[in-house]
């Protein structure tokens, strides 16, 4: 008895808006950028469950490159964290408000 | 018995990544994010991807939560102040969103079945197959990646290294960023450090003035 794919997307849907209530609530830079490392894992759960279905490895190699791009974007968005910390004292994202008006 | 391993590691992703959302201390929140991608990689590893559940665990619970851990403590980022506003009204616009978004999905695979999962093959979990084929066909995004990796490696160096590095070899005066009303002491130098001179005496305003 082998577990039906729709659970597997069923429960993607479910990390990615569990990570989308995160990041559009919280207000540490950092817990913001942990949603949305949560939301890019849902993603790739859905990748690699319809490479499942469809025999296809593609969605295998998709999820490869995902985290490539993930691994960049963590240490660039962290170095920019350092960089606002250095000025600011504060990663709260209300108190970012430089380019906001 | 696939079913009980699904259901185990399933109810642990969303525990965990509920507890990652919601933990006030992002200490505690990036080791729960731990959990969660452990628990993902493991549904890798049943979906036949046992490739994709290993790079998991390496590249995400290696290397970039470890980044995270990092830079938490280079922050000393303290629990997140509630002092200004409320955030009441934008916590439960998330929670519907993410509810009809929710029930939208459940809605749609329910209403399109679930065909019949194709048995795995030593084929299709084969790691020489897939390793031919990201060498072949996805050749070159294969190599913009290795670029983009370098270029963020290189941006992540400049933006976050110490402003004032390169204008202690210039002309001197005052550094920038020190004449606006920003606070005037940069928090990552108040730890003593007896390998470079303190801001208060710069060497090189003597040797200019």
């Amino acid at each position: 008895m082998s577990v039906p794919i729709s659970w597997y997307l069923l429960l993607a849907a479910a990390l990615f808006a569990i990570g989308t209530i995160g990041a559009l609530t919280r207000r540490n830079g950092i817990s913001i950028f942990l949603s949305i490392e949560l939301m890019l894992n849902a993603a790739n759960l859905t990748l690699v469950a319809y490479a499942r279905q469809m025999d296809d490895r593609t969605g295998q190699l998709i999820v490869f490159f995902v985290m490539a791009v993930a691994a960049a974007e963590a240490a660039v968005g962290l170095a920019l964290f350092i960089a606002v910390f250095r000025q600011r004292h504060t990663i709260d994202v209300n108190r970012m408000n430089l380019m906001r008006w | 018995m696939e079913t009980l391993i699904f259901a185990l590691f399933a109810a642990l992703a969303l525990g965990s990544s509920i507890v990652v959302v919601t933990h006030k201390s992002p200490i505690y929140a990036t080791l729960s994010l731990v959990l969660t991608l452990f628990a993902v990689a493991a549904l890798f590893v049943l979906l036949g991807a046992p490739f994709v559940g290993a790079l998991q665990i390496l590249v995400y619970a290696g290397a970039i939560v470890v980044l995270f851990l990092f830079v938490i403590m280079l922050l000393n980022v303290q629990k997140e102040e509630t002092a200004h506003g409320s955030r009441g009204p934008q916590l439960w616009t998330a929670i519907v969103g993410a509810v009809v978004f929710l029930g939208m999905m459940g809605l749609v695979f329910w209403r399109s079945g679930s065909p019949a999962v194709p048995p795995l093959t030593a084929e299709s979990v084969s790691l020489k197959a897939l390793a031919r084929e990201l060498f072949s066909t996805y050749l070159l995004p294969f190599e913009i990646v290795g670029l983009l990796l370098l270029v963020a490696v290189i941006g992540a160096t400049v933006a976050a290294r110490r402003p004032d590095a390169l204008d202690r070899i210039g002309e001197g005066g005052e550094p920038e960023y020190l004449s606006g009303d920003e606070p005037r002491t940069d928090p990552l130098k108040s730890l003593p450090d007896p390998h470079r001179p303190s801001v208060a005496e710069p060497a090189y305003k003597e040797a200019t003035s």
